[in-house]
C-alpha cells in the first residue's frame, strides 16, 4: 500500500538562510525531488534561520527565540525537510537541548523527531530508490560534517547519485574530513580554515571530476570560493541541483566552463 | 610553563608558516588514523568496549571520594605513601620534599602530562635537581628546551632530520662521524646515553594511566620500557596523578586498557603495560624501597557535578587531536599550554580559566570528529559549546563578534523585516557580483575574502521568488 494513494504527506520546507539568499536553485531543486518523492511541499514565510550561528557562538538567548518561531512556523507539517545536514542537525539534534526542563520540552521534541535531511528524507523514510535526471560527465561528493556524523547520511546521496544516467561518481579521498568552514569559524579562524579547505582543494583536483558536490551551501561556498580562488576549473554544486536535472544553470560562484 | 594560548591566533599563524612544523604534521594525518581505523575493525566488539569503559569512569566519577578513600588504604597496605595535592604548588612541594629527604641529584622521569601540567621539571631544576625525561619524544623536547606537542607523540612537531641535528649539538662525546640517518639509530643513541642516567638516579617519578582502588596499585603503558626502568632502579618511586586516574577493579582496568591503545596507536595493547603496588617487598628482585603517590586535584573536583564532568573520564589516547583538522594544521604548541587539541580546548579553560584560553573552544569548526572517535564517548563539542556560552555570558569575545552577532539575531528573530532586508540587499548583492558571479573582494567580509572568493546570490531570494510563483498560481485560478 503506497502512502501517497492514501494521503500525500505535507512537507514543510526549510530552505535555509544561505540557500534562501545566495542559492534559490537548490530550493526549487529541493521542491521538484520532495514532489516527485510523492509529497505535497509547503514553504513557510516566516522562516529564517536555524539560529545554529547564534547556538555555536554560545548566545543560547537568540539561540531560543529564532527556534521558537521555527518550531511555531513548522509543527503543523508531516514533516520538516531541509537540504543542509547541518541546519536539519540543529533542527533534529539541537533544538530539544534547548529546550530541556523548560515547558517547551515536549513541543521542541514532537517537531524534531518530524525533521530531516532531504537525502536522508527522500531515501530513508519515502522509499527513494531512482532519480529521472541525467547528467554527463564526472562529478566527486564531498561529506558535510553534521551530515555524515549527526544524521548518517552516507549511502542516501551515494545511492540516488547512482540512479543518474551518465552521471561518473568519483569517490574523494577524505571525503570524511572537514572542509574548513564550521560556520562562523571560517571568519573567525581565516587563516586555519584556510589552511583545511586547501588541503581539501587538493583532493577535489586530484580526484579528477568535473564538478563537486556535498549537502550543505556553506561547505561549497568555502569549497567553490577556494576552488575559484586557485583558479581551478571544476564546478561546485549542491547535490539536489543534479538529482533534480536542475544543473544547466551558472554553478556556485559561476565557477567552471 | 608560559601560557601563550590567550596569542593561539598568532601562534597559529606561525605555525601555518613554519615549514618544518607543516611536514611532520603531515604524518599525524595519515599514520595514526589508518592504525587507528584497521585495529578497530578488527575487534567486533571495539563500540561495545567503549560503552562499558564509559559506564566504568561514569559509575567511579559518581563515587569519586569512595574509590579514592579506598584507594589510599590499599596503599598503605602495601607499604606506599598517598599525598594529597590541591593545587600544583602542592605537587611540587611534596614532590620536592620527597626528592630531598632522598637527597636526590637526579631524578628520571618517565612520560607524564601532569608533571607538565605542574611545571615540575623547572621547578625542579630552580631547587638544584636535575630531571632526566626517559621517554624518546620527552627527551628530544627537553634537549631542546620545548614542551610536549602532543600528549602521547611529544616530539611529533619534529623531523628526523631536526632530531639528528639535536643529537649531534647535544651528545658531542660521541663520534661525529655516527650513522644517524635512520629513527632506529636514533632510538639506539638515546638508549645509550639513558643507560648511565637510570642508575645515577636517586628517584623515579612517572605519571599513571590508572590508580587501581582494589588493589592500591599504579598503572603505566608505555612502548620503550623506559618507564619499568624509571620506577624500579631508583631508590624511590613516585607516582603523580591526578584523582580522575582512580579506577575500582583491575577488571575494570583491563577493559578500559582495550580501547586506550587501540584508540591511541593502533596497537593491541601498548609494549609494556606495568602495574606497581607499593615498594619492594622482601621476596621481590627488586623495585624501590619507598613508593610514593601525589594525587592532585588542581580543579578536577569542582568539574565534578557540571557540564564538564564528562571530560573527567578522558583517558589520554590523543585520538582527537589526531583527528582534528585544527590540530592538523597548526599542531599543538600553538595551543599554548598543556594539552592541545579537542580535549586540550576543554580541559584547559577548566584547569588555567576560560579568561585565558578563550580561543580554544572557539577554535574549533564543530566537525565531530573527536567525539566520533573518542574511546570514552566524551562529548567534546558540545562542551566547547559550553564555553562558549560562558564565555558570551561573561562578555569575554570580541565586541565585533558580539555586535555583529546580536545584529544578526535582530532580524533572524523578526521574519517579516528579515525578508524585507533580504528583498533589498540580496538582489542588490547579486547584480553587484556581475558576470563572475563571485567576489575578490568585498567590505566587511574581509575574513572570507581573504583566503577565498565569495560565491555571489544567485538573483532574488528563495522565498522572494517563492511568493511570486505561488501568487500566480492562485491567479491563475481565480
Amino acid at each position: 500500500m503506497r502512502q501517497e494513494t492514501l494521503k500525500r504527506p505535507r512537507v514543510g520546507l526549510f530552505v535555509t538562510c544561505l540557500v534562501d539568499l545566495f542559492r534559490p536553485t537548490v530550493g526549487f531543486a529541493s521542491v521538484k525531488l520532495l514532489e516527485e518523492a510523492g509529497c505535497e511541499v509547503e514553504v513557510p514565510m516566516a522562516q529564517t534561520c536555524c539560529g545554529q550561528p547564534a547556538y555555536n557562538s554560545g548566545d543560547r538567548e537568540d539561540a531560543i527565540a529564532i527556534a521558537r518561531n521555527t518550531i511555531e512556523t513548522f509543527e503543523e507539517f508531516d514533516y520538516i525537510v531541509a537540504p543542509s545536514g547541518s541546519c536539519a542537525g540543529m533542527l533534529k539534534k539541537h533544538y530539544p537541548t534547548l529546550f530541556k526542563g523548560d515547558p517547551w520540552e515536549e513541543r521542541a521534541a514532537a517537531f524534531s523527531a518530524k525533521v530531516h535531511e532531504l537525502m536522508s528524507f527522500l531515501v530513508d523514510v519515502m522509499g527513494m530508490e531512482a532519480v529521472s535526471a541525467a547528467h554527463e560527465g564526472s562529478v566527486t561528493y564531498h561529506d558535510s560534517c553534521s551530515g555524515l556524523r549527526e544524521l548518517n547520511i552516507r549511502e542516501q546521496p551515494r545511492r540516488l547519485l547512482g540512479s543518474v544516467s551518465g552521471l561518473k561518481l568519483k569517490e574523494l579521498k577524505d571525503a570524511d574530513v572537514c572542509c574548513g568552514f564550521g560556520g562562523t569559524f571560517c571568519v573567525k579562524y581565516p587563516d586555519i580554515s584556510n589552511k583545511i579547505v586547501e588541503e581539501k582543494a587538493v583532493n577535489i583536483k586530484a580526484s579528477g571530476a568535473e564538478t563537486l558536490l556535498a549537502g550543505d551551501l556553506g561547505c561549497l561556498m568555502n569549497m567553490a570560493g577556494k576552488l575559484q580562488r586557485q583558479g581551478a576549473d571544476i564546478k561546485v554544486r549542491h547535490v539536489a541541483e543534479v538529482l533534480a536535472g536542475m544543473d544547466d544553470g551558472p554553478a556556485i560562484g559561476g565557477g567552471g566552463r | 610553563m608560559q601560557i601563550t594560548s590567550p596569542a593561539f591566533k598568532a601562534n597559529a599563524r606561525g605555525a601555518l608558516a613554519d615549514p618544518h612544523l607543516q611536514e611532520a604534521l603531515g604524518h599525524v594525518r595519515s599514520g595514526f588514523i589508518d592504525k587507528r581505523q584497521k585495529a578497530v575493525d578488527a575487534l567486533p566488539e571495539f563500540d561495545a568496549l567503549r560503552d562499558s569503559a564509559r559506564a566504568i569512569k561514569d559509575h567511579t566519577l559518581a563515587h569519586l571520594d569512595l574509590y579514592l578513600e579506598a584507594y589510599e588504604e590499599k596503599v598503605k597496605a602495601a607499604g606506599g605513601r598517598v599525598h594529597w595535592a590541591e593545587t600544583a604548588a602542592d605537587a611540587r612541594s611534596l614532590i620536592l620534599d620527597i626528592c630531598r629527604a632522598a637527597g636526590a641529584r637526579t631524578v628520571t622521569k618517565g612520560k607524564s602530562m601532569i608533571t607538565e601540567e605542574i611545571g615540575l621539571n623547572e621547578f625542579l631544576e630552580k631547587e638544584g635537581i636535575r630531571p632526566v625525561e626517559t621517554d624518546l619524544g620527552e627527551y628530544i623536547i627537553q634537549l631542546r628546551g620545548e614542551h610536549p606537542s602532543h600528549i602521547i607523540a611529544p616530539a611529533v612537531h619534529l623531523t628526523k632530520n631536526q632530531v639528528e641535528a639535536d643529537f649531534r649539538r647535544a651528545h658531542h662525546h660521541l663520534p661525529p662521524t655516527r650513522d644517524l640517518s635512520e629513527p632506529a639509530s636514533l632510538l639506539s643513541e638515546a638508549r645509550e646515553v639513558l643507560r648511565a642516567e637510570y642508575f645515577a638516579a636517586d628517584v623515579g617519578i612517572t605519571g599513571a594511566n590508572f590508580l587501581v582502588a582494589e588493589t592500591g596499585s599504579s598503572v603505566i603503558v608505555t612502548n620503550e620500557g623506559n618507564g619499568d626502568l624509571t620506577q624500579i632502579l631508583p631508590r624511590v618511586h613516585i607516582v603523580v596523578a591526578s584523582i580522575e586516574k582512580i579506577v575500582p577493579t583491575l577488571a575494570d582496568t583491563s577493559q578500559i586498557l582495550r580501547v586506550l591503545a587501540r584508540s591511541a596507536t593502533g596497537q593491541d595493547m601498548s609494549v609494556y603495560t606495568t602495574v606497581s603496588t607499593g615498594p619492594r617487598r622482601a621476596e621481590d628482585p627488586d623495585g624501590p624501597e619507598e613508593y610514593h603517590v601525589v594525587l592532585l586535584d588542581n580543579g578536577r573536583s569542582s568539574m565534578l557535578g557540571t557540564e564538564f564532568q564528562d571530560m573527567l573520564r578522558c583517558i589520554r589516547c590523543g585520538a582527537c587531536m589526531n583527528h582534528c583538522p585544527v590540530y592538523h594544521a597548526v599542531g599543538g604548541h600553538a595551543y599554548g599550554w598543556v594539552y592541545p587539541g579537542p580535549m586540550g580546548a576543554v580541559l584547559t579553560p577548566s584547569l588555567i580559566g576560560v579568561d585565558k584560553s578563550g580561543h580554544l573552544p572557539n577554535a574549533s569548526t564543530f566537525c565531530g570528529r573527536c567525539e566520533a572517535v573518542c574511546p570514552m564517548h566524551i562529548p567534546l563539542p558540545k562542551m566547547m559549546r559550553h564555553w562558549r556560552e560562558r564565555e558570551f555570558a561573561r562578555g569575554l569575545n570580541p565586541a565585533a563578534q558580539r555586535y555583529g552577532l546580536k545584529a544578526w539575531a535582530f532580524f533572524a528573530r523578526r521574519p517579516r523585516l528579515y525578508h524585507l532586508a533580504a528583498s533589498f540587499a540580496i538582489p542588490a548583492l547579486s547584480a553587484f557580483g556581475g558576470a563572475q558571479r563571485r567576489f575578490r573582494y568585498l567590505p566587511f567580509a574581509g575574513g572570507w575574502t581573504k583566503h577565498r572568493d565569495l560565491p555571489a546570490p544567485e538573483s532574488r531570494t528563495f522565498l522572494q521568488q517563492w511568493r511570486d510563483r505561488e501568487a500566480g498560481k492562485q491567479e491563475a485560478r481565480t
